[in-house]
C-alpha cells in the first residue's frame, strides 16, 4: 500500500497558501463536464456538494435520511472554534492550532491541523453570511464562549444546537443548488458499495431504501463524507442510523483505513438507564464551563440524595486533579478520570449491574452566582432535555453524567488533499482520519467538516480532475459497475435469505457488549485479543442466524440495520486489532499497561505514526502499514493539563 | 426513577398501529407489551414491538427516526391523536414511557397530511419541505465570497428572534396537527429566521413569493387560525410568525404590483 501524504514543503504557516498557487485548475466551460458524487450530506458534505455546483460542476448528493438537514451534523451542541480572537485574549491561527495538535496528543498530521486552524476564520465569516443565526452581545457583535482545552474563548456557538445552525446554512447553500437543478438530491439512498474503473474510484452502486432498487451511478470522482462509526459500540451518542458501511465497503475496495482505534469517549452524557436503551444523550460540554464534576468522597455517602453530602465530603475530582483546566480539562482525560472514581465505588445513581456508573454535574454554585434565570439563559434547552430524559431538575438537584462514545478520530486514509489511497476517492469530515489525532478536542469537529468541504476539497477536487479528461467517466452500464451491482444484490438476498432466530438488533447489542467491554475506555492486551476472538465467533454466528423480516423492495428498517451490523462486525474486529497493536497510551486510546499514574503514557519512539489498515478478504485479518507524523515545528511534549 | 425494591416500575401496554403499504389503504394492527420500563423512550417501546414482531416472524413497523435527542427532526408518529404526543415542547423521540398509564391504549399513527403521502406504515415522504427550502429558503452566498463576519453586526433583539425562529426543526408536526394541512408556520418560521437578519434583505421580497407558491402548489392547505400547529410544535414555534408572513407576503406583493411594468415578474424589488 503506497502511502504519500503529499505534505507541501515550507514552513508551516505557508504550506497551504504555496500548494493552492501550485493546484491545477479546470476551465469554467469545462466543469459541467465533470460529474461528482458526493455521499452523505451533513457539515462536509453539504458543504462540499454547494461548492462543487457553485463552481460549474454537474453534482449528485446521496443521504439515507429523508433530507439532506437531517444528517447528524445537526446534534452537535455546543460550538464551532475559529482563530478570530475577537475577545482579545491572545488567540491566533499559531495557537489553535498547537491547541488542537496538542489536544490530539501529537497523532495528527501537523500540517492538515495549520491548514485547519488557518480556515477556521473563513468559516465564521461564511456561516454568518449564510444567516446563521450565532450568539451576539448588545454592540451587535459575534460572542464567543470557552470550551474544553482550550485557555481562550474562541467558540462561537448558536444558542444549545450551533450544529443545526450551521448545518441548516450548509443546507441551505445545498438546497439553493437542487433548486437550480445544479445538484440532484438522492434522499433515502444508501450507498453499498464503491466502484472501482483501472483502479480509479469510479462511481457508487446504493439501494434505494423505499423501492428497494439496487443502482449503478457512474462519476469522475466520488467524495464520502458519510460521518464516524461510534455506533460500533451500540450505546453512543450517534444517531440511529450512523453507519460505517460506505467507508467500510470503500475500505473492502482497497482503501486504507487509518487509527480505527482511535475513539473518543464524550464526559458528559447521561448515564445508562437499562436493557433496553438505545441510544446515550450528550449534554453539551459548554456545561462545564458553569457546572461543578464532583462524587462524595466516601462510598458510603453514594446511595445517599446528593443534597445530603456536605460540602466538605465533596471530591471535585477534576478541580484537585488538573487546578489549571480544572472541569475544562480535556474530553479523553475528564473522562478517564471519571471512570477512575467509579471504579473505585465512588460513582453516583442507580445501580446497572451492581456498579453506580455516574458522577455529578452541579449547577448549585453558578445559580448562587449568576442567578437561575441567567443559567436558564445559557443552558435552559440542555436543562430541558435532562428533565425529560431522567425525570430530574437540574436547577433542584446535579445532573448525573458519564461518559459516553461521542466521536471517532480514525477514519479512511487520506493525504493532505483528502484524497485517499485509492485515486479519485477523496473523504471530507468525521468520515476521514486526518485532523485530530488521537483526541478532538470540542468544538472542533463542525470547524473541520466545513473546512473539507467549503475550503479544501473544492481546490483540490478540482486539482484531481484536472487530470482526468472530461468526458471519460464510463458508462453507468460498463461490466465493472454490472459486477457490483451482482456482488451487491447477492449481499442483500443472502441476507434476506438465512432465515434464522435472533434479530440485527441482538447481534448490535452483542457487538456493543464486546467493543465497549474491552475496546471502550480502558484497553489490554489480553481483553483485545478476547475480544477478537468473540467478535469472530459472533460474525459466523451472525451469517447462520440472523433474521431478517420484511422484503427487499419497499422500505426495510431490519434489512437497512443488518447490512450495517454486518459489517460492523468485521469493522470491530480491525479496531480492536488497532487497539492491540498500538502499544502506547494516546488521547481516547488508553492501554492499562501504559501509563503513569493514570495518565496516558506515549511511546514517541515507536509509535509516532499513523496505522493504516488493508483489507486482505473475507475472514482474513488486515493488514497494517504505517504513515510515520513528520513534525517539523511542534515540539512533541507530554500533555499536560495540571 | 426505581422503587425501593430496585427494580425499575414497567407497564403494561395496549397498541393500536398503523399498518399500510404504498398505494394501498392501510389499517390499525393491535399489539400488546408486557412490560415496558417507565424510563424507555416512546422509540425504544417501539423497538421492543418490532423486536417482538421478529421473534413471531413478522413484518417490523417501519418508523422514520434518526437522533433520537430531538433535534434532526426525523421522528414522526401521530401518539393518540397528538402529532409527538401529549407532552408540549418535546418530539416523539423524546417522549418517555414514564407519561403514559398502567394499561393504557395507545394509538399509533403516521402523519397525516395530503403532501405527506405514507411510504409504509408510519413513514411518510416530506420531501415537500425540502422544495419550499429550495424554492427559496437560504441567502445567496457563494462559497468563498463572505465578507468579515464582525461586518455585519446584527443587534442582540434581531439575532436572537432569528434564532427562535431558527430552532424549527422541519419534523412536519405541525403541519400533522392542522385540520387543513398548513405549512404556515413552517414557511412562517424559516422566513423569519432569514427575513429579518441584516444578511437577508436583499432577497426578502423574492424569497417571501417564492416560498409561499412552492408551499401552494406542494398541496398544503391554508391557514385558517386553529393554532393547532403552535400546540404541537416541538420546538415551540409560535403564531406570530405566521402573522409575520403574512405582513411580509403583502409588503411583497403591493411591491411587486407597483413596480409592474407589465412584464412577467419574477419577484424581488
Amino acid at each position: 500500500m503506497k502511502l504519500d501524504p503529499k505534505t507541501p514543503a515550507g514552513p508551516l504557516a505557508d504550506k497551504w497558501n504555496n500548494h493552492k498557487a501550485k493546484l491545477r485548475l479546470v476551465n469554467p466551460a469545462n466543469r459541467r463536464k465533470y460529474h461528482i458524487i458526493v455521499v452523505g450530506s451533513g457539515l462536509a458534505g453539504s458543504a462540499a456538494a454547494a461548492s462543487f455546483a457553485e463552481m460549474g460542476y454537474e453534482v449528485s448528493c446521496f443521504c439515507y435520511q429523508d433530507s439532506p438537514r437531517r444528517a447528524h451534523s445537526i446534534a452537535a451542541q455546543g460550538g464551532i472554534n475559529a482563530a478570530k480572537n475577537y475577545q482579545n485574549d491572545g488567540d491566533s491561527v499559531r495557537r489553535l492550532f498547537q491547541d488542537t495538535i496538542k489536544g490530539g496528543d501529537y497523532r495528527a498530521r501537523e500540517a492538515n491541523v495549520y491548514r485547519l486552524a488557518q480556515v477556521s476564520t473563513n468559516i465564521i465569516d461564511q456561516c454568518v453570511a449564510q444567516g446563521v443565526p450565532f450568539a451576539r452581545e448588545y454592540g451587535g457583535l459575534l460572542a464567543n464562549r470557552s470550551f474544553g482545552g482550550a485557555q481562550v474563548s474562541r467558540t462561537f456557538y448558536a444558542r444549545g444546537q450551533t450544529g443545526q445552525q450551521l448545518l441548516i446554512g450548509a443546507y441551505s447553500a445545498l438546497s439553493r443548488q437542487i433548486g437550480l437543478g445544479t445538484v440532484k438530491m438522492y434522499t433515502r439512498h444508501e450507498m453499498l458499495d464503491l466502484v472501482l474503473v483501472d483502479g480509479k474510484a469510479k462511481g457508487i452502486v446504493t439501494r434505494d431504501l423505499v423501492t428497494g432498487a439496487v443502482e449503478a451511478w457512474s462519476s469522475d470522482v466520488v467524495v464520502v463524507c458519510t460521518g464516524g462509526y461510534g455506533n460500533v459500540f451500540y450505546l453512543s451518542t450517534n444517531a440511529q442510523g450512523c453507519n460505517v458501511t460506505a467507508t467500510f465497503r470503500a475500505h473492502r475496495r482497497g482503501a486504507g483505513f487509518a487509527n480505527p482505534c482511535y475513539t473518543q469517549i464524550h464526559p458528559t452524557c447521561i448515564p445508562v438507564h437499562g436493557e433496553d436503551q438505545s441510544k446515550l444523550t450528550l449534554m453539551s460540554e459548554s456545561l462545564r464551563n458553569d457546572g461543578r464534576v464532583w462524587v462524595p468522597k466516601n462510598k458510603a455517602d453514594c446511595a445517599k440524595p446528593a443534597s445530603e453530602v456536605p460540602e466538605e465530603a465533596r471530591d471535585y475530582f477534576l478541580e484537585r486533579k488538573y487546578p489549571s483546566y480544572g472541569n475544562l480539562a480535556p474530553r479523553d482525560i475528564a473522562s478517564r478520570a471519571a471512570k477512575e472514581v467509579c471504579d473505585e465505588g465512588r460513582g453516583v445513581g442507580q445501580l446497572v449491574d451492581g456498579q453506580r456508573l455516574g458522577v455529578y454535574l452541579d449547577f448549585s454554585a453558578a445559580i448562587k452566582r449568576l442567578g437561575e434565570a441567567e443559567v436558564r439563559a445559557r443552558y435552559g434547552n440542555l436543562f430541558d432535555m435532562y428533565a425529560n430524559i431522567t425525570g430530574e431538575n437540574a436547577y433542584r438537584q446535579p445532573m448525573r453524567i458519564f461518559p459516553a462514545v461521542h466521536y471517532t478520530m480514525g477514519g479512511l486514509w487520506v493525504d493532505y488533499n483528502l484524497q485517499s489511497n485509492v485515486p479519485g476517492l477523496f473523504v471530507g469530515g468525521e468520515a476521514n482520519f486526518s485532523d485530530h489525532g488521537a483526541n478532538r478536542l470540542g468544538a472542533s469537529a463542525l470547524m473541520q467538516g466545513l473546512a473539507d468541504g467549503y475550503f479544501v476539497l473544492p481546490y483540490t477536487v478540482t486539482d484531481y480532475l484536472a487530470g482526468e479528461k472530461s468526458g471519460s467517466r464510463p458508462a453507468q452500464d460498463a461490466p465493472e459497475f454490472q459486477a457490483v451491482v451482482k456482488d451487491v444484490n447477492a449481499r442483500v438476498a443472502k441476507l434476506l435469505s438465512i432465515n434464522g432466530t435472533k434479530s440485527p438488533r441482538y447481534y448490535h447489542k452483542a457487538l456493543g457488549k464486546i467493543t465497549w467491554g474491552q475496546c471502550g475506555m480502558a484497553r489490554d492486551k489480553a481483553g483485545l485479543e478476547q475480544a477478537i476472538r468473540d467478535l469472530q465467533a459472533l460474525r459466523d454466528d451472525f451469517w447462520k442466524n440472523v433474521k431478517v423480516v420484511g422484503s427487499g423492495e419497499a422500505l426495510a428498517p431490519e434489512l437497512e440495520r443488518a447490512g450495517r451490523v454486518a459489517d460492523f462486525l468485521d469493522f470491530g474486529i480491525m479496531m480492536c486489532l488497532d487497539a492491540l497493536t498500538r502499544e502506547e497510551s494516546c488521547g481516547g486510546h488508553f492501554r492499562t499497561e501504559y501509563q503513569d499514574a493514570g495518565e496516558a503514557k506515549r511511546d514517541d519512539a515507536a509509535f509516532a505514526h499513523a496505522a493504516v489498515w488493508e483489507w486482505q478478504g473475507d475472514g482474513q485479518l488486515p493488514a497494517r502499514h504505517i504513515e510515520p507524523l513528520v513534525y517539523e515545528e511542534t515540539q512533541l511534549s507530554t500533555r499536560s493539563y495540571k | 426513577m426505581v422503587q425501593d425494591n430496585g427494580k425499575e416500575p414497567t407497564l403494561a401496554l395496549k397498541l393500536r398501529v398503523w399498518r399500510q403499504r404504498r398505494g394501498q389503504p392501510g389499517a390499525f394492527e393491535e399489539h400488546a407489551l408486557p412490560a415496558v420500563p417507565t424510563s424507555a423512550s416512546f422509540l425504544e417501546m417501539m423497538d421492543m414491538l418490532n423486536e417482538q414482531l421478529i421473534k413471531a416472524g413478522k413484518d417490523t413497523f417501519a418508523f422514520d427516526h434518526d437522533c433520537r435527542e430531538g433535534i434532526c427532526g426525523m421522528c414522526s408518529m401521530t401518539i393518540n391523536g397528538m402529532p409527538h404526543g401529549p407532552i408540549p415542547g418535546v418530539t416523539t423521540c423524546q417522549l418517555h414511557m414514564r407519561n403514559f398509564r398502567d394499561g393504557e391504549t395507545i394509538t399509533v399513527e403516521p402523519w397525516r397530511a395530503r403532501a405527506f403521502p405514507v411510504l409504509k406504515d408510519l413513514a411518510v415522504d416530506r420531501s415537500a419541505f425540502d422544495k419550499v427550502i429550495q424554492s427559496g429558503g437560504f441567502i445567496t452566498v457563494r462559497t468563498g465570497s463572505a465578507p468579515e463576519a464582525n461586518n455585519i453586526p446584527v443587534p442582540k433583539p434581531i439575532a436572537d428572534e432569528a434564532m427562535d425562529a431558527a430552532e424549527c426543526i422541519g419534523c412536519g408536526a405541525c403541519v400533522a396537527s392542522c385540520k387543513n394541512g398548513s405549512a404556515m408556520l413552517f414557511v412562517g418560521a424559516k422566513i423569519n429566521h432569514l427575513n429579518i437578519l441584516p444578511q437577508g434583505q436583499a432577497e426578502r421580497d423574492r424569497r417571501t413569493l417564492a416560498m409561499v407558491k412552492t408551499m401552494d402548489d406542494a398541496g398544503f392547505g391554508n391557514c385558517t387560525n386553529y393554532g393547532e400547529c403552535q400546540a404541537h410544535c416541538p420546538k415551540s414555534i409560535t403564531l406570530d410568525v405566521i402573522a409575520k408572513l403574512n405582513r411580509d407576503y403583502l409588503r411583497a406583493r403591493v411591491k411587486e404590483f407597483f413596480s409592474s411594468t407589465g412584464k412577467p415578474s419574477k419577484g424581488g424589488d
